[in-house]
């Protein structure tokens, strides 16, 4: 058993108005050193499966299928055991399998 | 002749009425509503996705509605031909479903809009749009927080070179302008088609502008246009 927490994000390219909604307000108090506010949702998911690869390819193929979409947005999750420890990185960004292992 | 129209209606669709009243009132046609866990479409001729907040909008606008039982039949329908209308929520659906290419964001301005648009007519040359005359003004209402239409530069390169605008968001004299744009959608685009042009998308609501009562009576010819295909 793991648990998963995924973000999604608008691509960089994209334009996020909600971001720019909390930057000007960032603004307005005064926050002059805090800038390019982008803004994500987190979803926090248990996997029930044994093995980390197969897990955190579950995971990817949620994010592909349904959690993100390609065309405006990119996703990145990480693995953690029933410790609570980290145990796998993915980026949609970076191409491949996920990544396992860590500590 | 008349065909029949099967409006799909999904947990949390709220235009479903509307598009029946306008084609079957209106237009005469039979219609009928088909429920989202439906597998059955046949004997219908078109498919119209109504507008709301199918499923509350949660995730995205129409990512989870693209997932009901019905749309696996909708798909088909599309590939084989058949004639597939999304309003507003519904073309949300239809680029989560990928029948459209694209997305659609949040409004520019972060706010609900809905208000009366004008709609800019940019092609004539599909079943939803044969009533009209290319460059003919609408006045249609719009009423979407997610209504931004966006696609990557080879997307709209293809859009354009395919013919595949239908309607542009335009001033009341057909001008496009920065100003007439009510949600920051690339190039104006209000509504598009697929390369076979038998699915359409447009996040206004013609149906809500089908009699002179409404205000406005001009987006009945988007509807009348579906229905004189079918002839």
């Amino acid at each position: 058993m793991f648990k998963a927490r995924i973000e999604v994000t608008l691509k960089k390219k994209i334009l996020d108005p909600q971001g720019k909604a909390i930057e000007s307000s960032l603004r307005n108090l005064s926050f002059t050193k805090l800038g390019n506010v982008r803004t994500g949702k987190n979803i926090d998911i248990s996997v029930d499966e044994s093995d980390v690869q197969r897990a955190a390819g579950l995971v990817q193929s949620a994010c592909t299928k349904l959690l993100a979409n390609p065309v405006t947005e990119e996703y990145e999750f990480e693995l953690f055991d029933e410790a609570g420890s980290s145990v796998a990185k993915f980026s949609s960004q970076q191409a491949g399998i996920p990544k396992t292992g860590g500590r | 002749m008349t065909g029949k129209v099967g409006v799909v209606v999904f947990p949390g669709s709220n235009c479903d009425m509307d598009a029946y009243q306008a084609f079957g009132s209106v237009l005469n046609q039979k219609v009928e509503f088909l429920w989202h866990k439906e597998r059955n479409l046949d004997g219908v001729d078109v498919v119209v996705l109504p507008g709301g907040f199918s499923y509350g909008d949660y995730l995205r606008a129409g990512a989870i509605a693209r997932f009901s039982p019905i749309m696996t039949e909708v798909v088909k329908f599309a590939e084989n031909g058949g004639l597939v209308m999304g309003i507003c929520n519904g073309f949300q659906v239809l680029v989560e479903a990928g029948l459209l290419p694209g997305a659609l964001l949040r409004n520019a301005g972060l706010k609900f809009a809905c208000k009366q648009v004008y709609l800019r007519t940019e092609t004539v040359a599909t079943p939803f749009t044969s009533a009209l005359k290319k460059g003919e003004v609408l006045k249609v209402p719009i009423a979407h927080s997610e209504g931004n239409y966006y696609a990557d530069d080879d997307t709209l390169k293809s859009l354009q070179d395919n013919d595949q605008i239908a309607f542009r968001y335009s001033t009341a004299g057909g001008e496009i302008t920065q100003d007439s744009n009510p949600n920051g959608s690339i190039l104006n685009i209000a509504g598009i088609v697929n390369v076979k042009r038998n699915v359409l998308g447009m996040m206004p609501h013609p149906e809500r502008a089908s009699e002179r009562i409404l205000g406005s009576a001009s987006g009945v010819m988007v509807l009348k246009s579906v229905v004189e295909s079918l002839n």
